[in-house]
């Protein structure tokens, strides 16, 4: 084998750290959940390779300035798995990690769906499907009138892809050329009751996008080299939102929660809790 | 109304280009020097109501001051969660206008009465709720919502009432008295002013001296404009083109339970009929369920022949 690059160095490097990343957030959302008896770990772990790719290496934002105008715009649309990014901005230092614990706690303000009041870092309070693009798509056109260099990224579930309202907003972006706009879709193709094949069918999705004008990119949503690569090159297309369509696992990480319908909702305790720690922390 | 809102928002954008609107695919001819003169503070989001309440509060949360702009219950019923979970909760500079309030556009049908408008968009924490009763108070409004930070909603009227020779002064959250009368007191919100006006003219006529007030901010109350009704004539009634739940009328009533003030008779004239099937234009109807100036009169006679209460 040759020798890598400086290129390849830092890119593994890289991968290294959101890899890490990604499992202290899963510890610490097991810890949260189970603690609170909370849900939606499913949800969380589908999408937290993502979110750890994003946060560790892509989006340009400062945990000791979280308003800075120019920073990029995050905005997690499927508002159930507000415990994913609550772990993921404690590991990147925008509050300190101790405050988790409060999760779902009486009088605490980290509330299930992710809220934005008394949380540095977080953008949009969010938690009723449907909501969080055209948001994104007016933080992008913002950007666009005022000659901004800054992205915007929306975080959404495959379930959320059934609101009317999600594709009012996938109708607009293309319209206003907003390629600084980002749908990152964390295609798990499980839902609330049963799969999305089962549920409303979305195939075929890419299609779906790329009919309405947005440039697409499919990826393994659990590989982070990869991940890496598509966020890299953003826009995919000059003039084009992206739409990442990640393909994930929902549940990854935890050998008896993956594609279980079961832990769209069920807390981990007891035996589970113990069982899926040892799974997570064995995880290399 | 609409025109004068127009007015306002043209010398508005002129003065700060944070100022953005977002139509929901309404205002032809009404619009068009706005959008002609300012495109890079317009949008027309399409008939997509609620990515235009999404889209106003993305761009509010960066710093504009945003007004979406649709007719009757498009602007507010179509689109409510957005108004409460994205502009309202994160306390954005999103100014809500939906032109028709009432029976505006009575002859189109059920689907464009906006009836229930207020009481919705009043139970919502943080939106302050403005419906102005004359065409200087529309333009004076538009203009105040823009100092006036956070979630608003703005109702205009096709309709209006009279501005009076020396005209009180407009602030948002301080009811304006354009008639003085101690017999009774008429509190109206929205262009059904006029007929509390006319009703107050008919009612001098026979030595019955009306106060008139144009309640145009719904939410937050002017409590000692309320209080003040009360206490200094003999009998408080609230005229509104809205349903009797929810309303100006209850925000009148509840006011009185929070302030222990009474009026010694008391009455709401609103819509008690449920969903109008009939149409019409705004003065058919507004005879045809009992909110017009005849009704004000005889709703004003018979609260002061009524034995005062204790």
């Amino acid at each position: 084998m040759s020798e890598m690059t400086q290129v390849e160095r830092d890119e593994d490097r890289t991968v290294s750290k959101t890899v890490a990343l990604a499992k202290r957030i899963r510890l610490d959302v097991l810890e949260m959940l189970s603690r609170g008896r909370g849900a939606h770990v499913g949800a969380v772990f589908s999408m937290v390779d993502i979110v750890a790719v994003l946060y560790g290496a892509v989006l340009r934002v400062d945990p000791t300035a979280p308003g800075l105008p120019d920073r990029d715009r995050f905005i997690l649309s499927k508002g159930h798995a507000g415990a994913g990014i609550y772990a993921c901005l404690a590991e990147c230092g925008f509050f300190p990690r101790a405050k988790l614990l409060a999760h779902y706690a009486d009088g605490s303000d980290l509330s299930g769906h992710v809220s934005h009041k008394g949380i540095p870092g977080v953008d949009l309070s969010t938690g009723s499907l449907g909501h969080g693009l055209s948001v994104a798509a007016g933080m992008a056109l913002g950007a666009k009138r005022d000659a901004q260099g800054h992205r915007v990224f929306a975080l959404l579930s495959d379930g959320e892809c059934d609101e009317g309202s999600t594709w009012e907003a996938v109708l607009f972006a293309p319209h206003h050329r907003l390629d600084n706009l980002v749908a990152v879709v964390d295609y798990n193709r499980i839902q609330s009751l049963a799969s999305t094949a089962d549920t409303l069918e979305l195939e075929p999705f890419a299609d779906k996008w790329h009919a309405f004008g947005w440039a697409v990119r499919e990826v393994a949503g659990h590989d982070h080299a990869a991940l890496l690569a598509v966020f890299r090159d953003i826009p995919a297309e000059t003039g084009r939102p992206t739409c990442v369509i990640a393909h994930t696992t929902k549940g990854r990480g935890v050998s008896f929660m993956e594609n279980q319908v079961l832990w769209h909702y069920r807390t981990p305790v007891g035996e589970e809790y113990e069982a899926a720690l040892r799974e997570l922390e064995a995880d290399e | 109304m609409r025109d004068a809102f127009v007015r306002a928002i043209l010398g508005l954008a002129r003065a700060d280009d944070r100022i953005f609107l977002i139509t929901g695919d309404l205002g032809f001819g009404v619009l068009t020097e706005y959008w002609t003169t300012f495109p890079a503070q317009f949008v027309n989001a399409g008939v997509a109501e609620q990515n235009m309440t999404g889209l106003a509060t993305g761009l509010a949360l960066d710093g504009r001051t945003v007004f979406t702009y649709s007719i009757a219950n498009f602007p507010t019923l179509r689109c409510l969660e957005q108004i409460r979970n994205d502009a309202a909760y994160h306390d954005a500079d999103v100014k809500v206008v939906a032109v028709g309030g009432g029976f505006s556009y009575g002859a189109l049908g059920m689907s464009h009465h906006a009836t229930e408008d207020i009481a919705a968009l009043r139970a919502i924490p943080n939106v302050t709720v403005v419906v102005p009763g004359t065409v200087w108070e529309a333009e004076r409004a538009t203009e105040s919502l823009v100092a006036h930070r956070g979630t608003c909603y703005l109702r205009l009227d096709k309709s209006h009432g009279e501005e009076p020779a020396d005209p009180p002064p407009f602030e948002i959250g301080r009811a304006r008295r354009l008639r003085e009368g101690t017999d009774a007191t008429i509190i109206a919100a929205g262009g059904i002013l006029r007929e509390a006006q006319e009703a107050a003219d008919m009612l001098a006529d026979e030595r019955i001296m009306c106060r008139v007030i144009s309640m145009h901010t719904i939410k937050p109350l002017d409590l000692t404009e309320v209080k003040a009704a009360c206490r200094e004539t003999g009998a408080v009634l609230t005229l509104e083109e809205h349903g009797a739940e929810g309303g100006l009328g209850s925000a009148v009533a509840e006011a009185c339970m929070d302030c222990g003030v009474w009026p010694r008779r008391g009455a709401r004239l609103a819509l008690r009929a449920g969903f109008s099937s009939i149409v019409g234009s705004q003065s058919y109807l507004r005879t045809q369920y009992g909110l017009d100036k005849h009704a004000v009169v005889r709703a004003v006679r018979q609260l002061l022949k009524t034995p005062q209460s204790k």
